[in-house]
């Protein structure tokens, strides 16, 4: 319990992923909420990707978790502007009445 | 040893606990909050394990960009009073008892996974090893994402070009009634559109805009 190891951080990861599938299975309201719940899966791969990156000694995981960064900002970015202009258009973001984005 | 574990418990439940409200909280606005919160406590974590870098920079990147880029589409879309509630009605509750299924079937998989691990040293060739103690964590990742990884910085800087790009396509919209300054219109002005020489009668004066 004391010793802080490997197992420790991946179990956090673990953890983090999961309340981030539950948030996007569970929330029926709000479309927002389901692109942080995206955020939250995307920090926990990072968090399981440092953790490895320290203790085996190897600096290519925390490059790659610079370029998920990377990634995950520019996700952000599009999906906020889509759901901007699907308000726009449509007046709504609720998850049940969105069925209007076909293909 | 003691103060790591007391850091690793602290910041780590700080993590779990604001990741839970994000998904369950009512409001929106609260819930980016929560994911501020989360982002903050998770790169607490990164420093204090020795990746200070990326730490700093997830402050930068999440905290400082994402997070408030989220926060304002929440307040320009106004969707704070929709309230976000799981239970409300017949209807969404079916979710529940899948999503949750389903998510504890991946917590335990990655769980097994964990528990079954272990790592020999002598069976990988680590390449990018971090041994030498005298440089930063910075200037080390600096000298490899320079040399051997630059080929995907380049491809990672026009990743953010294209989401820049489309990101203000998607959003841009003419407005009707908006007056704009046009500047061919401005440039190819003529003198002999602008300036009229009259001959002014006495007591008469000059007509302006007829």
């Amino acid at each position: 319990m004391i010793d802080i190891g490997l197992g420790h951080y991946l179990t956090l990861g673990a953890v983090i992923f999961s309340i981030g599938v539950i948030g996007i299975f569970l929330n029926r309201k709000n479309i927002i909420v389901i692109l942080m719940s995206i955020e939250l899966i995307l920090l926990a791969v990072n968090v399981n990707l440092v953790a490895f990156s320290i203790y085996l000694g190897d600096l290519a995981g925390q490059v790659f978790t610079l370029f998920i960064l990377t990634v995950a900002a520019a996700e952000a970015a599009i999906g906020l502007a889509i759901i901007v202009v699907y308000f726009r258009n449509s007046g709504t973001i609720r998850v049940e009445e969105i069925d209007k984005l076909k293909g | 040893m003691i103060a790591h574990a007391i850091f690793f418990y602290t910041f780590s439940l700080i993590a779990i606990v604001s990741a839970i409200m994000v998904t369950a909280s009512k409001n929106t606005v609260h819930s980016v909050f929560f994911l501020i919160l989360d982002f903050i406590s998770i790169s607490c974590l990164f420093i204090m394990i020795g990746a200070e870098f990326l730490g700093m920079i997830m402050l930068i990147v999440y905290v400082g960009a994402v997070a408030v880029l989220f926060l304002f589409v929440v307040m320009m879309l106004n969707v704070a009073q929709q309230k976000n509630q799981w239970f409300a009605g017949q209807q969404s509750s079916r979710h529940i008892p899948v999503g949750l299924i389903i998510s504890m079937l991946i917590f335990f998989e990655i769980i097994i996974v964990i528990g079954g691990w272990k790592y020999k040293p002598e069976i990988f060739d680590i390449n990018n090893s971090i041994n030498q103690t005298s440089i930063s964590n910075t200037h080390s990742l600096g000298q490899i994402l320079y040399t051997d990884y630059i080929h995907v910085f380049q491809i990672s800087g026009m990743i953010l070009l294209v989401a820049m790009v489309g990101a203000i396509v998607l959003t841009f919209r003419q407005r009707s009634g908006v007056k704009r300054q046009s500047y061919i219109k401005q440039i190819s002005r003529e003198r002999a559109q602008g300036v009229e020489v009259l001959e002014v009668q006495s007591n008469k004066g000059v007509k302006i805009d007829d």
